[in-house]
């Protein structure tokens, strides 16, 4: 079994409200994010998958169709997109690291041919990222 | 749901790397130019990496306080300073070693808001260190 990363980047805009919640508690929760003009991030995105490697190609999968379904299911949906607003997966959840990490596995979960998907790490900057690796 | 939080924090201090229980010429061949008896330093970065499950608001916990938490018992403590004259290195080498099981012992001892997973020290871009417990 080896591991394969693939690294992309896709840049969005969020906030983060509570709707059942007053003003003064959102911002004491979530201070400057809580405005809901919303800012941005340069998301880095870190796909990990294992697998066996292919004793003809030597390859755990072929990188340019992981980039492809990575391309497909997460960047051009999510890239210079208003999370809160465009993507239905944060119309209920909080667009945090955390819930992007969630919802990136979710996409990409099954979609990956030969090899599983075991990480998907998100960094909002380079100092704060988050990971899913598929556990309840 | 089970997600895990990364955060990174620096700062920067001088060591000096010297065991009382070699010789003079022992740590000059163990330890090389870390022996220098001035000292040097690095620009360290300290990365926590954390687990729980997702609260209500998407989080594994609050941001807020792990900074305060990281600022107060790490960043200040640390950030300036000569490691050598830290209490956890009284007895101890200041390796990047020893200074990632400190900075472990110090979350795991201290914020309880989260599981902690490990914590890595960069030294350098090009050397780090990581401690799970």
């Amino acid at each position: 079994m080896v591991l394969l990363t693939r690294r992309t980047e896709f840049s969005a805009s969020h906030f983060y409200y509570d709707e059942k919640l007053s003003e003064a508690e959102n911002v004491r929760l979530f201070g400057k994010c809580a405005n809901r003009n919303g800012h941005g991030h340069n998301y880095t995105l870190e796909v990990t998958v294992a697998g066996a490697v292919d004793p003809v190609s030597g390859f755990v999968v072929d990188l340019k169709r992981l980039k492809d379904v990575i391309e497909r299911e997460v960047v051009s949906v999510y890239d210079h997109r208003h999370l809160n607003l465009e993507l239905p997966e944060f119309k209920t959840a909080m667009p945090t690291t955390e819930n992007i990490a969630i919802a990136i596995w979710r996409r990409l979960e099954n979609k990956i041919e030969n090899a599983e998907l075991t990480r998907v790490r998100v960094y909002e900057m380079p100092d704060l990222y988050a990971e899913y690796r598929g556990e309840a | 749901m089970k997600a895990y939080l990364g955060r990174r924090y620096r700062f920067s201090a001088s060591h000096r790397l010297h065991s009382d229980a070699f010789s003079e010429e022992k740590n000059r061949e163990v330890y090389g130019k870390c022996n220098n008896p001035f000292g040097h330093g690095h620009n360290y970065v300290v990365d926590v990496l954390l687990s729980g499950q997702v609260n209500g608001r998407g989080m594994v916990c609050d941001l807020a306080e792990l900074d305060e938490f990281a600022q107060r018992e790490i960043v200040e403590r640390f950030d300036v300073a000569n490691l050598n004259l830290d209490s956890a290195f009284e007895n101890r080498v200041p390796t990047t070693e020893n200074l990632c099981k400190e900075v472990f012992r110090v979350f795991r001892d201290g914020f309880s808001e989260a599981h902690l997973e490990r914590v890595r020290v960069e030294e350098t871009q090009n050397n780090y260190f990581e401690y799970a417990g």
